[in-house]
């Protein structure tokens, strides 16, 4: 069985039995392969969760959607394929498979957009090796880029921070806190509301965090958010994924406090790297796939949905006022201009 | 406009002056009286300064072409579209200046210049004093500003939307005219149109044509100077047999691929500067059965583009084989294959359980939800529709033929029905440049409900029709169907029998409004973009015109 066909039998698998995981079905079908093939994939398989797995807890700073394109350069290097059309369909499925773990938007948009960036060179070289050697430095060359996104945002962003601000924020996100520590690092003087952010109290960590940089911080509670607002002068979020359309997709909450930012006219920033652009068009809740509402060991192990709580919500471009990324400052419907250029 | 030199009697005079402040339509014998006044006046300026004239004239034939008959320069990609509008006419103004001094000796370039630009200036003054009452404040503000900005000339408006400047009409009238091709007889000329009935001031500037008699009654159309498969279209316009944005675009194309097979060149000519030729008036004839629509124009001028891109050495049966195919193919790729693109990518919009709410009859949107019925979605429609055209019944015998299960209701009813729907479908006739969308009168109307509502409203729309156009209001640019139709006989009783003899009474029948596009949630369409929201149709005009 070769690998195009594998892929197939492993999707086929996939749709029939939805409780299993990605991995379950990958192991399943590697049993039908046949032996030198199945050595290759199956370690890869595996390693490829251990490596995903190992990255993330090396650097916790990191983004999972970073330590996902990492692993995923790793695969490319180590991947014994034979055509380019087989290696696009592996990496597509290492993606997949890497999404079982962490089911975040921005691991599959990363994934996407690292293989667009890779295969988006000319690749007419008769040699494999040689191109499968251009396809890595242009990955290596995405990481780097990625590596920096965080410091231009946090760069472009601070100066919206003025002195004795009172600055709202909504759970934990490394990308906001980057921002606020440049903000402090340039002797600039404000204050910090943190939501608890229920269910996992991602808040307080981030509380946590703050207090570490001498940052005067109060947690709320997430019902306290239209109480808090009036004192408020800007609120500042992170994103897990950038739609289409302008909108972000955010722990579940945002959306609440983007209405009443918008309600007591406050501006709404959002901060997010490039890499985080999805291609997705929701055009109210229910319409944000299920894949992405849950945990990924609750699409695993649970069958019903309905009495489950998702762990995302979106929120529409209209209630957000800019956008912090690290192609620039946007508004959103400029996000969409962008997307065209990345993908058209 | 220098009247001082007309020496007709002051009475028959104010008579005119009183009959155009009441915005009322002249008769036939003050518009021949005003057109003799004006030749002689012509005539008089002629007599003094003859290429100056001619060279005016020549300056205001590229300038008064429609804007979106103007391509934007390949270098200036960075412009955004609106700006991109005004910057081909000091482009094309300079190359129609640059072969007349070159036969000029005695006067030098900068003193015409200045002598014509002192003419337009005068003549704008008039002008301006003139159409102070009526409402054209868009018109005005164009002739306003002044020549000496940074551009060297004004744009000027299409002619089209000047019904109300009766030198505008004797210009078009002349230009028809010489739309002939040499060596006809001057009295068989492409008719000009009348204008039917008292319009509504603010659409003065619009034509209203009637529908009781058809075409050919009215005038004499010399088969001899147009195509009869034009006639025939030009017929079918008029009398509304073809309507839909997409269907007068395929019956266009049809109808100049059999023009193209009649076709042949005459000796000393080349085909592609002659077929070009030949079109025009067809064109303008067939502006003058119904107003040409954004999707028209755009094929319009991809066929131009492609004649005149015919190598001058190929032969004739090659040419035209060429043609007759590119024309298959524009066909194909941007009408029906662009519809198969866009019912794809809508179906993932359309989920089990949902109830979809539809206005009046756009082949698309019926397409996208019969093909989203055979893919065993589960949904069910409401059919909005509208008088007088009521075209939704033709959608939803369409859709019922199909065995989706329909509602039906008139656009009163529209709030009452919008708390059960889940999504609105809208087609669309043409999206401007500023993310506007032009379409069927009442959709803004819907939009702005669904908006209250919470509804997300969905538009699809192929990319052919995305123009270069600029609009914010339904008043600029529109077209008034006959006010005949909104008369209705209930019981044997027609009480707007006799409309017309109401002073104070006019009937308005618009047939397109415009949609802002913050009512507007999603915009479908083809060429591998899918998805995209209302605010970025500038960005895909702007990569559509760096392809070609």
């Amino acid at each position: 069985m070769n690998i195009s066909s594998s892929h197939r039998y492993f999707r086929q698998h996939q749709k029939t039995a939805r409780c299993w995981g990605e991995g379950t079905c990958c192991v399943i079908i590697v049993r039908h392969v046949n032996t030198q093939t199945e050595a290759a994939f199956r370690m890869n398989e595996e390693e490829l969760v251990e490596y995903f797995r190992d990255q993330m807890r090396k650097d916790p700073d990191m983004a999972s959607a970073v330590a996902a394109i990492r692993t995923l350069l790793e695969f490319l290097k180590r991947d014994k394929g034979e055509t380019i059309l087989g290696l696009r369909e592996s990496l597509t499925s290492a993606t997949t498979c890497l999404t079982g773990v962490d089911s975040s938007v921005a691991v599959s948009s990363g994934g996407e957009l690292f293989l667009r960036f890779i295969s988006l060179t000319s690749l007419e070289h008769q040699d494999l090796s040689r191109c499968k050697k251009v396809m890595e430095e242009r990955g290596e060359l995405f990481l780097e880029k990625i590596s920096m996104s965080r410091a231009k945002v946090a760069k472009l962003c601070h100066t919206f921070i003025k002195d004795g601000a009172k600055i709202l924020t909504h759970s934990y996100s490394r990308v906001v806190l980057r921002v606020l520590e440049k903000a402090a690092g340039e002797k600039k003087r404000f204050s910090v509301y943190v939501t608890e952010s229920q269910p996992d109290a991602a808040g307080r960590q981030m509380a946590e965090a703050l207090r570490k940089l001498n940052v005067p911080v109060t947690v709320v509670l997430d019902a306290a958010v239209g109480y808090v607002l009036e004192k408020v002068d800007l609120v500042i979020v992170g994103a897990e994924g950038v739609v289409e359309s302008g909108g972000i997709i955010n722990k579940i909450g945002t959306y609440q406090l983007a209405l009443c930012s918008k309600a007591h006219n406050k501006p709404f920033y959002v901060v997010a790297e490039s890499f985080k652009f999805v291609r997705l068009y929701p055009l109210n809740q229910q319409d944000v796939p299920d894949k992405f509402k849950y945990k990924a060991d609750t699409l695993k192990t649970v069958e019903n949905f309905s009495e489950e709580h998702p762990v995302i919500d979106y929120t529409p471009p209209s209630l957000i006022t800019l956008l912090f990324t690290d192609l620039g400052v946007l508004t959103p419907s400029a996000v969409s201009d962008e997307l065209i250029k990345l993908y058209l | 406009m220098a009247d001082s030199g007309v020496t007709e009697g002051p009475d028959k005079k104010e008579e005119i002056d009183r009959a155009k402040s009441e915005g009322k339509e002249l008769t036939k014998e003050e518009k021949q009286r005003l057109r003799k006044e004006k030749k002689q006046q012509k005539k008089n300026k002629e007599k003094k300064d003859d290429k100056a004239s001619q060279e005016s004239e020549k300056e205001k034939k590229p300038l008064s072409s429609p804007p979106p008959a103007s391509q934007p320069p390949p270098q200036s990609t960075t412009q955004k579209a609106p700006s991109a509008v005004p910057a081909p006419a000091p482009v094309s103004v300079p190359a129609s200046e640059a072969p007349v001094p070159a036969d000029k000796p005695a006067k030098s370039k900068a003193e015409l210049k200045a002598e014509r630009r002192a003419r337009q200036e005068a003549e704008r003054a008039s002008k301006q004093g003139k159409k102070g009452e009526t409402g054209q404040q868009a018109a005005t503000s164009k002739q306003k500003a002044p020549p000496n900005e940074l551009q060297p000339v004004v744009k000027r408006l299409p002619e089209h939307i000047q019904v109300d400047n009766p030198d505008v009409l004797k210009k078009l009238a002349k230009k028809l005219e010489r739309q002939q091709t040499p060596g006809q007889v001057a009295d068989k000329q492409i008719p000009l149109r009348m204008d039917y009935g008292y319009k509504v001031s603010l659409f003065s500037h619009l034509h209203q044509y009637s529908r009781k008699a058809p075409l050919t009654q009215q005038v004499s159309i010399p088969s001899t100077v147009i195509h009869p498969a034009v006639v025939r279209l030009g017929l079918q316009y008029s009398q509304g047999i073809v309507t839909g944005s997409n269907a007068r675009s395929v019956a266009l194309l049809h109808a100049f691929k059999q023009v193209i097979r009649d076709y042949t060149t005459p000796p000393n000519e080349e085909l592609s500067r002659d077929l070009v030729n030949k079109l025009k008036p067809y064109i303008s004839f067939l502006n003058q059965c119904r107003p040409l629509s954004a999707s028209m124009g755009n094929a319009i001028k991809y066929i131009k583009k492609e004649i005149s891109n015919i190598p001058s050495q190929c032969k004739e049966e090659e040419a035209k084989s060429k043609l007759l195919n590119c024309i298959e193919c524009y066909i194909n790729e941007k009408i029906i294959l662009a519809a198969k693109a866009i019912a794809k990518s809508a179906i993932e919009k359309i989920s089990d359980g949902d109830v979809i709410l539809i206005y009046g009859c756009s082949s698309l949107v019926n397409h996208i939800l019969c093909e989203a019925f055979e893919k065993s979605r589960k949904f069910r429609v409401i059919v909005v529709d509208s008088r007088p055209r009521l075209e939704g019944r033709e959608a939803l015998r369409r859709l019922v033929q199909k065995g989706i299960s329909c509602t039906y209701v008139l656009i009163s009813a529209v709030s009452y029905v919008l708390p059960e729907v889940s999504k609105v479908f809208l087609g669309a006739h043409a999206l401007l440049a500023n993310g506007y969308v032009m379409s069927r009168v009442g959709t803004s109307q819907i939009a702005l409900v669904a908006k209250a509502f919470n509804v997300p409203v969905l538009v699809c729309c192929e990319t052919y029709k995305f123009c270069e156009r600029v609009q914010t209001d339904s008043f600029v640019s529109n077209e008034l169907d006959d006010p005949d139709d909104l008369i209705v006989t209930r019981k044997g009783k027609t009480h707007l029998k006799d409309w017309q003899e109401v002073p104070s009474l006019g009937l308005l029948n618009l047939v397109y409004d415009v949609t802002p596009p913050d009512f507007v949630d999603l915009v479908i369409t083809d060429l591998g973009l899918g998805m995209i929201p209302c605010t970025s149709v500038p960005v895909v005009l702007r990569v559509k015109n760096v392809d070609q």
